[in-house]
């Protein structure tokens, strides 16, 4: 029988796990030098943290190639339909609050076909977490432009280059209520991991941009992020607490708030006082930092929002039924025939 | 008909009696013909009589006042013999206005009683309902029905004079009169529509006073008022004895789904997307959260069928209801469960389309959608209620096949059965049959696609399960391992697995029920709410001594095993549905048999007379 508690919080008595405890009997069938493959190996090694018994993981997954994803895992999985995945999760958590659930997705499944579905999941903040390759572009299809591809991608479904401006996944996150949006990358294996653990930990929706590279159709598509001076250039991390700063030691640059709009400022021409100070639970200034782009702005990792106020909706509907059990008894189904207007015939 | 005149009394009119009845009240939307309707039916219930009514109601909530496509009705049948369908042509109309009067009057038998509100027929709502001068000028029509012509806005206003009630809120009451009346006219008590009165109205003593006068008042109308020489009474039917409550078509799927909750006991997803006419469904299930009922108002119908697909993976009852369009919205996610094997139910409460449609009115046209409307070959059971009360019991049967043999249910409901209702004898639900649910939990030897023997059943496993954990999905598998596979002929026995399983359910299927002589001229196939109408045209052409006979399939997919040898037993066979014929084409395709349909896609319920006089075409047709 399920319970109305949510998974287990990670104990120090929980199981002792490996990575290779994780690690299921399939081969793995993404292309060679694809970055979902670190991207398996850091969920994998972060599973055994969380403390949670593997019969008490769940991932599920829509199509494309990152929803490959559970047949790799050695824990239960679905690979479910087309950018469907937020919905079976969400079914699966109304029937099992108890289990731990993982969402795996990309840039065409979910903000594409399943776009409706993560706007719902994420604005219900259902328990679940939700990982989402954005390698900006249709892989298993052989190469079309997805909704996170540049303005003028040239693919073979935009031969002269595609029309259509490009969605944040984050922004997208943020705006529709997500109580935890962070952002992270397939080549820092350190930070993706540390950001797997803080999202898998969330109670709530817990919605995690990895920037993914799909070499085969968009080598280095990430590049801003992979290329070692770029990435100095560009790369903002997010740090509850601290001011935003970024760039190299010698041009050290940071964040000011000017109102709403953020501003690229030289560290040294501000007083430290007029930094922006990140902080997580503040998912007003969260959904200015998705926003935010090189080469106008840095590109901010790690966790944008992070906000366990927010009350999960299988709690809420479930905590009705408690209720309702606890003030009236369980359902009787022969006096509820009964009930109402009746009469006899002899 | 039968009629009987008993003498007068020395206060009353003369009272006759029939053997049965068909009403029909009409007005605006906005008129309170539903509420009038339903109380009626009720009176006729409390009266001991059996009942069928038929609801019929524009699709725009708040119509334009005075419309054609504005007109709401309700007709009842009720009568002291078994009653099968809401009736074909009226006994008695009533028209609040003239639209109404206008769309209905061709319904009215000649003879019928025809009672008219008067006072709406000034020249706004004339001109609205297209005429040019006032029908009830016409001499023709006191000489075809018998025509009541009450100012029942004007003594309603008289009833309520002295209530301190704004002058709208007393016009709201005529219906009340109108009931009244009628319920004079068939003797029926006004006891439960005194009663309801007052539970409607509890927290406002003026409208319980005020509807309680005027309702009084359209009873003392007809008694005291010269145009009405008699009235009518209607015995008690022989019904069954037990208790008995009225029963909606709707209501009952929902509780058919509460009873197999209780029994299994175990939690249901009810995953929906509002839609008409299957909302009631999800309204009524989100009040019976005692049930460990979730229901969850999904973000559409893809996201409603998602989340029981989820749920049932999840070791829950997945169930979803809804309409033809989103049932084909549904469709690809019917075939992951088809591919997962996970145990669903999926209500299509059919409606009239294609697209939009028609949808407050009914149809069966989706039967082939259930059968085929998927891609690839992803075969699910369908099944289907003969009427509203019967609807309790194919949604328990649903999830009883569902849960054994893993596999996807359709319920293919419709519109009339939803809102249709009748005068239900309460089942005992523990007579119903047992759901035994088997969660595996041993490791050794486990496998995701291990074949039950009888039922081709994979096993149930809960996440949560130590040393179970395995990953299914959509992409073709293994059979028995349930590892992905492209292998061809691995594929070719997947595909007969799936179909088999299917097939498989026949075994669930009873004997099917003869109402006639087992073998002769005609055989009658129906499936749904045609059930009705069907049965009560047999029975018509059996009084005659016609070799006619009916029999009504509950399970669509698989049919029943013994349906082939029936077929043969008869020289003609015809199915009347409403849609252009896709039983019948199924019965043809299986078991090559010369079957012809009887097809009216018109929105409303086939009616008794047509399928007689089809009948009658067939018998006399050469061989």
């Amino acid at each position: 029988m399920s319970t109305v508690t949510g998974p287990s919080k990670p104990a120090q008595s929980g199981p002792q796990y490996t990575k290779k405890d994780f690690e299921s009997d399939q081969d793995v069938r993404w292309c060679p030098g694809c970055g979902d493959y670190a991207i398996l190996s850091a969920v994998q090694k972060t599973m055994p943290d969380l403390g949670i018994p593997k019969e008490n993981i769940v991932f599920i997954s829509g199509i494309g190639c990152s929803s490959r994803f559970p047949y790799y895992m050695n824990t239960y999985g679905f690979h479910t339909i087309h950018g469907r995945a937020p919905a079976i999760a969400t079914g699966l958590k109304l029937a099992r609050p108890d289990l731990k659930v993982f969402v795996v997705t990309g840039d065409g499944d979910g903000l594409s076909i399943g776009g409706n579905h993560l706007l719902h999941v994420l604005r219900r903040n259902v328990d679940v977490t939700i990982l989402l390759f954005n390698n900006r572009i249709y892989g298993l299809t052989k190469g079309q432009y997805s909704p996170t591809s540049e303005q003028g991608k040239v693919t073979k479904s935009t031969p002269m280059g595609s029309a259509e401006r490009p969605v944040s996944p984050c922004s997208f996150a943020l705006a529709v209520g997500a109580s935890f949006v962070a952002r992270t990358v397939d080549r820092n294996i350190a930070h993706m991991e540390e950001m797997l653990r803080r999202a898998a930990r969330h109670k709530g929706t817990a919605f995690i941009e990895i920037l993914q590279n799909c070499n085969v159709y968009n080598d280095l598509a990430w590049n801003v992020l992979y290329d070692r001076e770029s990435k100095v250039q560009h790369e903002l991390r997010l740090e509850h607490g601290k001011p935003l700063v970024f760039g190299p030691a010698a041009d050290r640059r940071g964040l000011v708030l000017d109102g709403v709009k953020p501003r690229v400022v030289r560290v040294k021409d501000v007083p430290e006082s007029a930094l922006w100070v990140h902080d997580e639970h503040d998912r007003a200034t969260g959904l200015v930092l998705g926003q935010l782009w090189a080469p106008e702005y840095p590109i901010p990792l790690g966790v944008m929002a992070d906000d366990e106020t927010v009350p999960v909706y299988e709690d809420t509907l479930l905590a009705q039924e408690q209720k309702v059990i606890a003030n009236r008894g369980p359902g009787d189904i022969a006096a509820l025939l009964r009930s109402g207007e009746t009469w006899t015939i002899r | 008909m039968s009629e009987a005149v008993a003498p007068a009394s020395a206060v009353g009119k003369p009272r006759r009696t029939l053997t049965r009845a068909v009403i029909r009240f009409a007005g605006d939307s906005g008129d309170g013909m539903q509420v009038t309707g339903e109380q009626f039916t009720t009176e006729a219930a409390w009266a001991g009589n059996d009942i069928a009514t038929l609801p019929n109601f524009p699709a725009e909530i708040r119509a334009p006042a005075g419309t054609l496509f504005g007109v709401s009705s309700f007709q009842l049948q009720f009568g002291s013999q078994r009653v099968y369908t809401p009736g074909d042509q009226l006994d008695a109309l009533v028209a609040m206005n003239p639209a109404a009067f206008k769309v209905h009057l061709g319904d009215l038998k000649p003879g019928g009683i025809l009672i008219v509100n008067t006072a709406a027929f000034e020249d706004r709502n004339l001109a609205k309902a297209g005429y040019q001068s006032n029908p009830l000028d016409d001499p023709g029509l006191a000489e075809k029905y018998r025509v009541h012509q009450v100012d029942i806005t004007g003594l309603t206003r008289k009833a309520l004079e002295d209530l301190p009630l704004k002058a709208q809120e007393k016009e709201r009451c005529k219906n009340f009169f109108a009931l009244g009346l009628v319920s004079w006219i068939y003797t029926r008590p006004l006891d439960p529509t005194l009663d309801a009165i007052k539970k409607r109205f509890a927290k406002n003593p003026h409208f319980v006073d005020a509807n309680t006068r005027v309702l009084k008042a359209g009873h003392a109308f007809g008694e005291t008022a010269e145009m009405f020489s008699e009235h009518y009474g209607i015995e008690p039917a022989e019904m069954a004895p037990g208790v008995y409550r009225s029963m909606t078509g709707n209501r009952a799927l929902a509780w058919g789904v509460l009873a197999a909750a209780q029994r299994t006991q175990l939690p249901v997803v009810f995953g929906a997307y509002p839609i008409t006419p299957a909302s009631d469904i999800l309204h009524e299930l989100a009040l019976h959260k005692r049930f460990r009922i979730r229901t969850f108002q999904a973000e559409d119908e893809i996201a409603a069928m998602g989340s029981i697909i989820g749920a049932a993976f999840g070791g829950a009852i997945g169930v979803t209801a809804s309409s033809g369009p989103g049932i084909a919205l549904k469709g690809e996610a019917i075939g992951l469960a088809v591919m997962a094997e996970l145990p669903v139910v999926i209500i299509d409460v059919q409606r009239g389309g294609p697209s939009t449609g028609l949808p407050t009115k009914t149809e069966q046209a989706d039967l082939m959608q259930a059968m085929y409307g998927r891609n690839s070959e992803a075969p699910a059971v369908v099944l289907a209620p003969a009427s509203p009360g019967d609807c309790f019991f194919i949604a328990y049967e649903a999830i009883r096949i569902a849960v054994k043999y893993m596999v996807p249910v359709i319920v293919l409901s419709d519109g009339y059965l939803a809102n249709g209702s009748e005068p239900w004898l309460i089942p005992d639900p523990t007579a119903l049959p047992d759901i035994p649910v088997t969660f595996r939990t041993e490791p050794e030897e486990f496998f995701p696609y291990l074949r039950d023997a009888a039922t081709l059943a994979r096993p149930w496993v809960r996440p949560g399960t130590p040393g179970l954990e395995h990953r299914i999905g959509g992409i073709e598998k293994e059979d028995v391992t349930g590892n992905i596979s492209y292998d061809p002929d691995n594929h070719d026995h997947m595909v007969r697995m799936r179909a088999e399983k299917v097939r498989r359910v026949g075994q669930e299927i009873p004997p099917t029920t003869i109402n006639g002589p087992h073998g002769g001229e005609v055989l009658v196939v129906g499936w749904g709410g045609t059930y009705g109408a069907i049965t009560a045209a047999t029975e018509e052409a059996q009084m005659e001594g016609k070799a006619v006979a009916s029999i009504h399939l509950r399970h669509l997919n698989p049919l029943p095993p013994d349906l082939g040898q029936i077929l043969r037993q008869y020289r003609r066979v015809l199915v009347p549905e409403i849609n252009s014929g896709q039983l019948v084409r199924m019965l043809r395709a299986e078991y090559l048999v010369d079957a012809v349909g009887f097809n009216r896609v018109r929105g409303m319920p086939l009616q008794t007379q047509e399928i007689y006089e089809a009948v009658g075409q067939l018998l006399e047709a050469k061989p």
